[in-house]
C-alpha cells in the first residue's frame, strides 16, 4: 500500500475512533452524571407517579450501557429518537435546520477564507509597517469581543440606524436564493469578523516561517518582486499550515454559529440546541451535541489529511 | 516595574477600575440591583446616568452588580481551572508512562468536542446554579491549562536540578511543589490572564443564551439578553454591558501581554 494512503487511512480511523469516544462522552455527560435526569426535567415539584412515567418513557430503568448502545445503534441508522417536548422525530426537524446552518457557515467561509489569506499576504509584504501593525491591533481587539457584541453593534448601526438590512435573519423555502443571501448578510458579516483576524494572523505566521528559508533569499536575490516571491515560492510551501488554519477556523465557525443564530433569530442548529437545553429536552440535546461534535471532528480530520497530501516529501517517498 | 508601557498602564487602570467597582458594588451603585425606579428604557439623565432597562431598573446599578457577579464567577472558575489543570499536568509529567498517556488522551478527547457545545450538553441535565457554573466552566477549561502545564513540566522534569533532587531521594510531592512549580510559574501566570478573559466571555455567552446566571441576579451577558429587544427600537441599553465585557477583556489582554513580554525577556524564552 502506498504510504500516503496508509497515513490517510490511519487518520480516518483515528477520526472515527475519536467520534465514537465523543459520543460516549456526550452520553455520559447527560445520563451517567450524578443526579436524576427525570427529576431535573420535571423540577422539584414533580409527583412520584409522573417521575416514574417519565423514567419509563426515557428508558431510564435499563442499565446505562444498554441505553447507550441502543442510542448509538439508532443514531448510526439515522434515527435520533423523538423530542420530549413535542414528540416529533428529531432527525426530521434537524435536517432542515442543519441545511440552514451549513448554508450560513459556508457563506461565511466563502467570504472569510480568501479575504483572510489575502490580508495575511498583505501583512507579510508590509511586515513591521503600518498595515501589519493595524492587523495585529485588530486581532487583539477581535479576540476580546464576544460574538454577540459584534452582532448587536451591527444591528444597531447598520440595520436600525441605516436600515440597509433587516435585523432578523428569517429564511424559508419560499425565498429565492438572492433573497436568502440578503437575509443572512448581517450574520455572515459577524461570523467573518469573528474568524477573520485569527485566520489572518496564523496565515501571516505560516508564511513568515517559510520566508526565512534559503530558497526565498535566492528568489529575492535574482530580482523577483516581493509579491511574486510570496506568491510563487512561499505560498505553495505554506499551503499545509494555511489549510490547517482554515480548517481550525471553520471548526470554530461551527461553534460561533450557535451564538450568532440566537442573535439573529436564524432557524438553524444552534437555535435548536439552545432552545432545547432551556427546555431540558435531553434526546434533542444529545443529538445536536453529536452532530456538532461530528462536524468539528470531521473538519479537524480533513485538516490532518490535507496537510499530509500537501507535503511533497510524503507524496513522493524515496 | 521601572518601565511600564503606556498600553499596559491603560490596561492596568481599567482592570483595577472594574475590580474595585466589583468589590465595592453596594457602596457605589446609586440604586438597588433589582429595584424598579423609573419607566421602561428611559434615556440617560442626571437621575439615571445610563438610563433604565427593560422593566425600569437603573442600568448603571445593574451594570455594577452585574460586573460583580461576572468577575466573581470568572475568577472562581479560573481558579478551579488552574488548580485542576496544573496539578494534573504536573502529576502526568512527573509520573509519565501509562498515567500520562491515559490523562493526555482523555484531555485530547475532551478537546475534540467544542467547549460551548459540551457545556450546553451538561447544563441541560444539571441545575443551573452559580457553584455548578463555576465547576462546569472550570473543569472544561482545565484541559487547556493541563496541556500547557504538562508541556512546561516535561521540559523542567529533565533538568539537572530535578535529577539531583530525585537522586537525593525527594518524594514526588517535593519534586512537584518545590522544584517544578516555582520554575513553571511565569508561563502559567501569563496564561492566567488569557484564561480569565476566556471565562468572562464564556460566562457572558452562557448567560446571553439564558443558561448562565439566572434572573433576577444580574450579570453582563444576562443584561444584554434582557435588553436585546430594545435594539430594534434604537435603544442602545444592550450595547452597554457588551462594551463593558469588551473593555474588560481588552484591558486584561494588554496586561497579560505585558507580563508575558516581561517574563520571556527575563527568562530568555517561554518555558526554558
Amino acid at each position: 500500500m502506498h504510504p500516503v494512503l496508509r497515513l490517510v487511512a490511519q487518520r480516518f480511523a483515528l477520526g472515527l475512533l475519536l467520534l465514537w469516544a465523543a459520543s460516549a462522552l456526550i452520553f455520559a455527560g447527560t445520563q451517567i452524571l450524578p443526579g436524576d435526569v427525570a427529576q431535573s426535567i420535571l423540577g422539584q415539584s414533580a409527583t412520584p407517579q409522573s417521575l416514574a412515567n417519565l423514567r419509563e418513557e426515557l428508558g431510564l430503568n435499563d442499565p446505562a450501557m444498554t441505553r447507550y448502545f441502543n442510542w448509538l445503534w439508532g443514531a448510526l441508522q439515522g434515527d435520533l429518537g423523538t423530542a420530549l417536548t413535542n414528540g416529533k422525530d428529531i432527525a426530521d426537524s434537524m435536517g432542515y435546520r442543519l441545511k440552514n446552518t451549513l448554508f450560513l457557515a459556508s457563506c461565511a467561509a466563502i467570504v472569510s477564507v480568501p479575504l483572510a489569506i489575502f490580508l495575511g499576504l498583505l501583512a507579510v509584504r508590509y511586515q513591521g509597517r503600518w498595515p501589519d501593525k493595524m492587523i495585529s491591533g485588530v486581532t487583539l481587539a477581535s479576540i476580546s469581543v464576544p460574538e454577540f457584541l459584534i452582532g448587536y453593534i451591527l444591528i444597531y448601526f447598520v440595520a436600525v440606524k441605516l436600515g440597509w438590512f433587516t435585523s432578523v435573519a428569517m429564511i424559508d423555502d419560499r425565498m429565492t436564493f438572492l433573497q436568502s443571501l440578503n437575509a443572512i448578510a448581517l450574520p455572515v458579516i459577524v461570523l467573518t469578523l469573528v474568524v477573520l483576524a485569527h485566520m489572518m494572523r496564523m496565515t501571516r505566521a505560516a508564511i513568515l516561517n517559510v520566508m526565512q528559508s534559503a530558497y526565498i533569499e535566492t528568489a529575492e536575490l535574482k530580482g523577483l518582486n516581493s509579491f511574486k516571491v510570496i506568491y510563487r515560492h512561499a505560498f505553495p510551501n505554506a499551503i499545509a499550515p494555511i489549510v490547517n488554519v482554515v480548517m481550525l477556523n471553520l471548526a470554530y465557525l461551527v461553534v460561533g454559529v450557535v451564538v450568532v443564530e440566537v442573535v439573529f433569530v436564524y432557524p438553524g442548529m444552534g437555535q435548536y440546541l439552545v432552545d432545547h437545553v432551556a427546555k431540558r429536552d435531553v434526546p434533542v440535546v444529545q443529538a445536536c451535541g453529536l452532530v456538532f461534535a461530528a462536524v468539528y471532528i470531521g473538519l479537524n480530520m480533513i485538516a490532518d489529511i490535507v496537510s499530509i497530501l500537501a507535503n511533497p516529501r510524503l507524496r513522493h517517498p524515496k | 516595574m521601572r518601565h511600564i508601557p503606556i498600553s499596559a498602564l491603560i490596561g492596568l487602570f481599567f482592570t483595577s477600575l472594574y475590580f474595585l467597582a466589583a468589590i465595592f458594588a453596594p457602596f457605589i451603585a446609586p440604586y438597588g440591583m433589582a429595584e424598579v425606579v423609573g419607566d421602561v428604557w428611559e434615556q440617560s439623565s442626571s437621575d439615571f446616568l445610563l438610563g433604565t432597562d427593560s422593566i425600569g431598573r437603573d442600568l448603571l446599578s445593574r451594570m455594577i452588580y452585574g460586573g460583580r457577579t461576572t468577575i466573581f464567577i470568572a475568577t472562581a472558575a479560573t481558579v478551579v481551572s488552574f488548580v485542576t489543570g496544573a496539578s494534573l499536568g504536573f502529576f502526568a509529567a512527573v509520573i509519565g508512562g501509562a498515567v500520562d498517556q491515559a490523562l493526555s488522551r482523555f484531555v485530547d478527547l475532551m478537546m475534540s468536542i467544542p467547549t460551548l457545545i459540551f457545556a450546553l450538553v451538561i447544563l441541560s441535565v444539571m441545575p443551573v446554579t452559580v457553584p455548578m457554573l463555576i465547576i462546569v466552566m472550570g473543569l472544561l477549561d482545565s484541559t487547556r491549562v493541563y496541556r500547557l502545564a504538562r508541556a512546561v513540566a516535561v521540559d523542567i522534569n529533565v533538568m539537572d536540578f530535578v535529577e539531583a533532587a530525585k537522586l537525593r531521594g525527594e518524594g514526588r510531592t517535593w519534586i512537584i511543589f518545590r522544584e517544578i512549580l516555582p520554575n513553571a510559574l511565569s508561563p502559567l501566570v501569563a496564561e492566567l490572564g488569557l484564561r480569565f478573559i476566556f471565562m468572562v466571555l464564556f460566562l457572558s455567552t452562557l448567560s446571553f443564551l439564558g443558561l448562565g446566571v439566572q434572573p433576577p441576579e444580574a450579570d453582563w451577558g444576562g443584561i444584554v439578553k434582557e435588553n436585546k429587544e430594545g435594539i430594534v427600537y434604537g435603544i442602545p441599553a444592550a450595547i452597554v454591558p457588551a462594551i463593558a465585557i469588551a473593555t474588560l477583556a481588552i484591558s486584561v489582554n494588554l496586561v497579560a501581554d505585558w507580563v508575558l513580554n516581561r517574563t520571556t525577556s527575563l527568562k530568555g524564552g517561554r518555558g526554558g
